[in-house]
């Protein structure tokens, strides 16, 4: 469904991707893990075409996304993001966060889309906080609000950068609730992430980033129990 | 110190020290200004000049008789004020979004409006007044386009629009660039984004400017006096030279202060809610 094929990416003088190459198939679920600083985010916003490769293909059902001066509007809306920091619209309710992208994109109205929206809340424990503004949500709420608003917009593929990190530890597994749930119903995602006991548990495959190269990918079993990389042993006995 | 949660029935020696600081800089205070009121009710009238300037500026007499004349006459100013102001918010917002856009095709319209900023937030307004208040009119127009009211408001909504749209533009800087990129990456075009988005947020964070903008508005609008209208301050000037008396000017300024210190007031307390909001 998704395959990079050596993709390129600087700031200024700084390489940040190196030549990554990933294959994504429909329905699974893939984590990037590896530190601060080595091409996570840049990659997911990549994929969004959020910030656009240097060089390098993403193929994307059949359409190679990468090529330059590609309309990526029509592209994006396939391809949902959510980010740390969540990034909700603060002056609209959670709903109307929700309805936004649908009603300016798809031309639905928030009266077509309202049970629909509606149960989205409710599916993810949110159905009486639905009118509530962001900053009257707490920080795990926020997010569930903004993987609503990406799930919304019905994409095929969904990319979370390091959803968790900006959340107090007591409302982190709110959120995984929410992937966990989403993995059941099949949904294709990439996700980096720091939680490697979530990425043991769900991921079909895992991808260690070092200085903008896939170091080492495997199946959870291969990554954590018998990484054959040093980097990655040193990695892993660090965060774990 | 209490050990229970229960909030202590005598109040504790802080809240008493700070209570006796209060009490105390009540005092120093209400003694500070009353001294300082009194030595200008008494040295004032001690001036050679005093009785002069009382008659001229304070003449009980002028001021009854002018001030509903002048009142009548403030009506134009603030008719004048009310077309403008929307006229203006308008214009300001155009000149800020078209600032900011990238679209090649539209670039003259980006450095139209960067001319226009650069031209109009660098004159003084009396000049811009002057020369499109008497220089349009010159040209001929027949009736209504010779009126000092169009080119007077003109001039005005011309300057003030610079300045809001300066402000607008530095409200669109500060929203964070991670709004644009959540609204983006959902696959809302950039238009959208700048008007669902960015805008509306950015409209709230400089309303308290804006609403200072709208209080220097509401007295330049006496700067239109001198192309033609007869509002308040022409009309203060009228009544001068018919009681030989400053005393309107006076009223005048009493009738601009009613109106323009409520309004200082309040965008002072939204400058405050803001800033609350943002801690």
């Amino acid at each position: 469904m998704l395959s990079l094929r050596n993709i390129q990416k600087s700031f200024g003088d700084h390489q940040v991707l190196r030549g990554i190459d990933l294959e994504v198939a429909r329905g699974e679920m893939v984590c990037l893990i590896g530190a601060s600083g080595s091409g996570k985010s840049t990659l997911l916003r990549a994929i969004n075409l959020l910030d656009p490769v240097d060089d390098g293909e993403i193929w994307f059902d059949g359409v190679d996304i990468a090529e330059p001066g590609l309309d990526p509007q029509p592209i994006r809306q396939r391809i949902g993001l959510v980010f740390q920091s969540y990034n909700l619209f603060p002056h609209m309710s959670a709903a109307d966060n929700v309805m936004l992208a649908p009603r300016r994109v798809k031309g639905l109205s928030k009266a077509a889309q309202r049970d629909r929206v509606a149960e989205l809340f409710d599916r993810f424990g949110l159905g009486h906080r639905i009118d509530h503004y962001p900053d009257q949500l707490s920080g795990g709420q926020q997010q569930r609000v903004a993987i609503i608003r990406a799930l919304a917009m019905q994409p095929d593929i969904l990319l979370f950068d390091e959803i968790t990190s900006a959340l107090d530890p007591e409302l982190v597994a709110e959120v995984l609730d929410v992937l966990r749930q989403l993995r059941g119903e099949g949904m294709t995602m990439i996700l980096a992430t720091h939680e490697m006991g979530f990425a043991r548990e769900l991921a079909d495959k895992v991808c260690f980033l070092e200085s903008g190269r896939i170091l080492e990918e495997g199946t959870p079993d291969q990554i954590f129990d018998a990484p054959r990389e040093v980097r990655t042993r040193q990695f892993l006995s660090q965060v774990l | 110190m209490t050990m229970s949660g229960e909030p202590p029935a005598m109040p504790g020696r802080r809240a008493q020290f700070e209570a006796a600081q209060r009490r105390r800089s009540m005092w120093v205070a209400g003694v500070s200004t009353t001294l300082v009121l009194v030595a200008i009710l008494v040295l004032v009238p001690l001036a050679p000049g005093w009785e002069a300037v009382k008659k001229s500026f304070f003449n009980g007499g002028v001021f009854t008789k002018t001030f509903p004349g002048l009142l009548n006459a403030f009506l134009l100013d603030i008719a004048i004020f009310a077309w403008c102001a929307p006229l203006i918010a308008l214009l300001g917002l155009f000149v800020a979004i078209c600032r900011d856009i990238q679209r090649p095709a539209l670039y003259p319209l980006r450095l139209f409006a960067t001319v226009y900023t650069d031209v109009f937030r660098g004159l003084p307004v009396i000049l811009v007044i002057y020369l499109v208040g008497f220089g349009v009119p010159g040209l001929g127009l027949p009736r209504p386009w010779n009126s000092p009211y169009i080119w007077g408001s003109l001039a005005l909504i011309l300057v003030y629009a610079a300045y809001v749209a300066e402000v607008i533009r530095s409200g669109i800087g500060s929203i964070h660039k991670s709004q644009s990129s959540a609204a983006l990456s959902l696959g809302l075009s950039g238009a959208d984004t700048m008007r669902y988005v960015i805008l509306p947020q950015a409209l709230r964070n400089v309303l308290p400017a804006n609403m200072n903008l709208v209080v220097a508005l509401q007295k330049d609008v006496a700067l239109l006096s001198f192309v033609g209208p007869v509002e308040i301050f022409r009309q203060a000037g009228v009544y001068k030279s018919l009681y030989a008396n400053f005393t309107p000017y006076v009223g005048a300024a009493v009738i601009f202060l009613a109106i323009t210190i409520p309004m200082t007031r309040f965008a002072d307390h939204l400058m405050n809610k803001r800033r609350k909001q943002e801690q």
